[in-house]
């Protein structure tokens, strides 16, 4: 087995003496984290209510993924999902109000009631949209790349996926493509392990610790990350995106992280010891750990609790005064009308 | 007037798109310095580098989805997909990707791709480099299908297709690729959603797309000699249909015949059939007829393979058929 070419980051990211962020931008993406902890809790309880169609897939555990990739990229920067995606979705700036009421299929929605939870969309904040099927969106972020390389912008398309989607043939092909032309791409692996209830050991040649082999192998820098650490997934990204827009190539992130919850809200996590997951939640608390290192007490933690609940419980009275499509509306959007002007070529897409 | 062939008139709506806009660009598999396995964008790298007539890996899943990326950021990306029977490695992302985008975003963003790639049967390709499966895409709401059978139609189809601010899958038949027809001196876009009548005629009308469109124009020949007036019509964009066009022609004609170089089980035919049923019902003096291939996986030896496809004669026996004259 070919060894990894390239192992960046693990030694900046343990780097504990510069400051990765300031402190106090630490305490805002600790309620940020907080925040999406509290969202995922209530998006279960309100389906296992009855109150939301569809079905859903939290990030519960995953949360320093999510806050701490899109904490190191710039407003340009674009990502796409997973099914699993509201926190990614919070974390590039959607506000939860406009992913509750997506939810709950409202007009006000992020995706204005036309994708639900697997299909969060925001333009606007570099969100080219969660992905339904695995892998889908990984060449899309090879294309974005490849816009912005073409037009010299220093922007970077980021692909969340997990380690079940490196199996896929979309995957190997981006990845292909993306080190073949340089492209400005980040690979964020969300390594927790499953797919959906096959464990790692059933769906992979590789040991998850060794997943970076799967960049080795097309001669791609890959990093190596502990994803319930937020500062080393910050720390980690920054340099991955400095590689990535300066022409160096797309870098492949073995994030490791744990799904604390089952792959959809209802699972009934036969494929796994219970044990082990409260084993995770009591070490692997990518909130605790953080809480922990801000020295956060009781009463301060409280506060931005409670200020994360009620956050939480004022967009799901939001989402449920919101306004419903009608019923036509589902047609809407099928095609874009009109015909684009040959050289008008705008360079700020 | 000049004269182009099929395959220069795809590059010179190509070459016009590029020259005068950045945002166009080309992707596929051996695109470059070969110009690609039909030769379409022979000379095009040496004029527009390789950055904008890139040669890809053999990677369909990522040539169709970087299109689309590159697509929804703002380029208007023309992928060459070398042979439509590879458009089945690339489905995920036509169908569940481009097709759907729009939507599912709510109308935040469009994919305004252009996938170029042809086939066609006549040279014995065997099964896996002749199939006919634009039927396949006039399924899927969101994605356009465009199927042109002369040089003038493929060079204004092509570009309005490029400048179309949706997904666009551009099918082209190999066997046409050599045919010469006269173009305008100026390259004139024509736009989707609009059908040809190829011929007039008043006794039958048959709707044809790519290669059939040139033997229903044969068998229209051969029919007037036996005192039989043909309108022929083709449709030239598949997804969305001019229903209009064609309805008001079999509403006149009172006959129909279909015709297609694809299976007729499923084929395009059943759904032309089903709309012109549907708007000239009362009209119709003869059941419609479909001509398509044989339902089978094409054979390689050439005499199977021409037991298999459709002709003009065949386009002749439906005509005949809907007359009652068999």
């Amino acid at each position: 087995m070919a060894p990894v070419t390239q192992v960046e980051g693990k030694a900046l990211a343990a780097d504990d003496d510069v400051p990765v962020v300031s402190t106090a931008r630490l305490r805002e993406l600790f309620a940020e984290m907080l925040l999406i902890r509290r969202f995922e809790e209530k998006v279960e309880e309100r389906f296992r209510a009855g109150d939301l169609p569809g079905f859903l897939h939290v990030a519960i555990g995953q949360e320093a993924v999510a806050c701490g990739v899109c904490e190191a990229l710039g407003p340009d920067d674009v990502i796409s999902s997973t099914h699993r995606a509201h926190a990614h979705t919070i974390a590039k700036g959607t506000s939860v109000d406009a992913v509750m009421a997506e939810m709950y299929g409202k007009s006000e929605g992020c995706s204005h009631g036309y994708g639900g939870s697997m299909h969060l969309y925001d333009v606007a904040r570099g969100n080219m949209g969660a992905n339904a099927v695995v892998g889908g969106g990984l060449p899309q972020i090879a294309g974005a790349a490849l816009a912005f390389k073409l037009r010299g912008e220093s922007r970077v398309g980021v692909a969340f996926f997990g380690d079940g989607a490196t199996n896929t043939g979309a995957f190997h092909e981006s990845m292909n493509l993306a080190q073949l032309w340089k492209l400005p791409v980040l690979f964020v692996l969300e390594n927790n392990g499953w797919a959906e209830s096959t464990p790692a050991a059933q769906q992979l040649p590789l040991a998850v610790e060794d997943m970076a082999q799967r960049a080795a192998a097309y001669g791609m820098t890959a990093m190596e990350v502990d994803g319930q650490d937020l500062e080393a997934v910050i720390a980690a990204t920054r340099t991955a995106r400095e590689h990535a827009v300066s022409g160096a190539g797309p870098v492949f992130m073995n994030v490791r992280t744990y799904r604390f919850t089952g792959h959809f809200v209802g699972d009934p996590q036969v494929y796994r010891d219970k044990s082990e997951v409260r084993t995770l939640r009591e070490t692997q608390d990518p909130i605790e750990l953080l809480r922990v290192r801000l020295e956060l007490g009781d009463a301060e933690f409280e506060r931005l609790d409670a200020a994360a609940v009620a956050a939480v419980e004022a967009s799901v009275e939001l989402a449920k005064a919101g306004t419903d499509p009608s019923p036509e509306d589902a047609l809407k959007w099928v095609y874009a009308p009109g015909v684009i002007e040959h050289g008008t070529a705008s360079r700020d897409a | 007037m000049p004269e182009l062939s099929y395959r220069e008139a795809v590059r010179d709506a190509l070459s016009h798109a590029m020259r005068g806009d950045d945002r166009v660009f080309l992707m596929g598999e051996d695109i470059a310095e070969m110009g690609g396995s039909m030769g379409v964008t022979s000379g095009m790298v040496a004029e527009f580098g390789p950055e904008r007539i890139r040669n890809t890996p053999i990677s369909e899943i990522a040539i169709v989805g970087a299109g689309i990326g590159a697509a929804i950021q703002g380029m208007l990306p023309v992928v060459e997909i070398m042979y439509e029977d590879f458009l089945t490695i690339s489905m995920e992302q036509l169908v569940n990707q481009a097709a759907k985008h729009r939507t599912m975003s709510g109308g935040q963003m469009s994919v305004p791709l252009t996938v170029r790639t042809q086939g066609g049967a006549g040279w014995s390709p065997g099964a896996q480099h002749a199939q006919q499966l634009e039927s396949w895409f006039v399924h899927v709401p969101g994605l356009k299908v465009v199927f042109a059978s002369t040089p003038e139609d493929v060079r204004g189809l092509l570009w309005s297709s490029i400048y179309d601010p949706n997904p666009v899958i551009f099918f082209e038949h190999r066997t046409l690729y050599p045919i010469k027809g006269q173009v305008t001196e100026e390259l004139v876009p024509i736009p989707l959603g609009k059908a040809r009548v190829h011929r007039e005629g008043a006794d039958v009308t048959v709707v044809a797309t790519g290669r059939l469109v040139h033997e229903a124009l044969k068998a229209a020949e051969q029919a007037e000699q036996e005192g039989i007036s043909v309108e022929v019509v083709d449709p030239r964009t598949l997804s969305p249909l001019d229903a209009e066009t064609l309805i008001a022609s079999v509403r006149k004609t009172t006959r129909c015949v279909t015709a297609h170089e694809a299976v007729v089980q499923g084929g395009f035919g059943a759904e032309l059939a089903a709309v012109i049923q549907h708007g000239a019902f009362d009209y119709l003096d003869a059941p419609i007829e479909r001509v398509g291939a044989r339902f089978a996986p094409l054979a390689f030896a050439p005499v199977m393979e021409d037991f298999c496809v459709p002709h003009a004669a065949d386009v002749l026996d439906a005509i005949l058929r809907t007359l009652a004259r068999t």
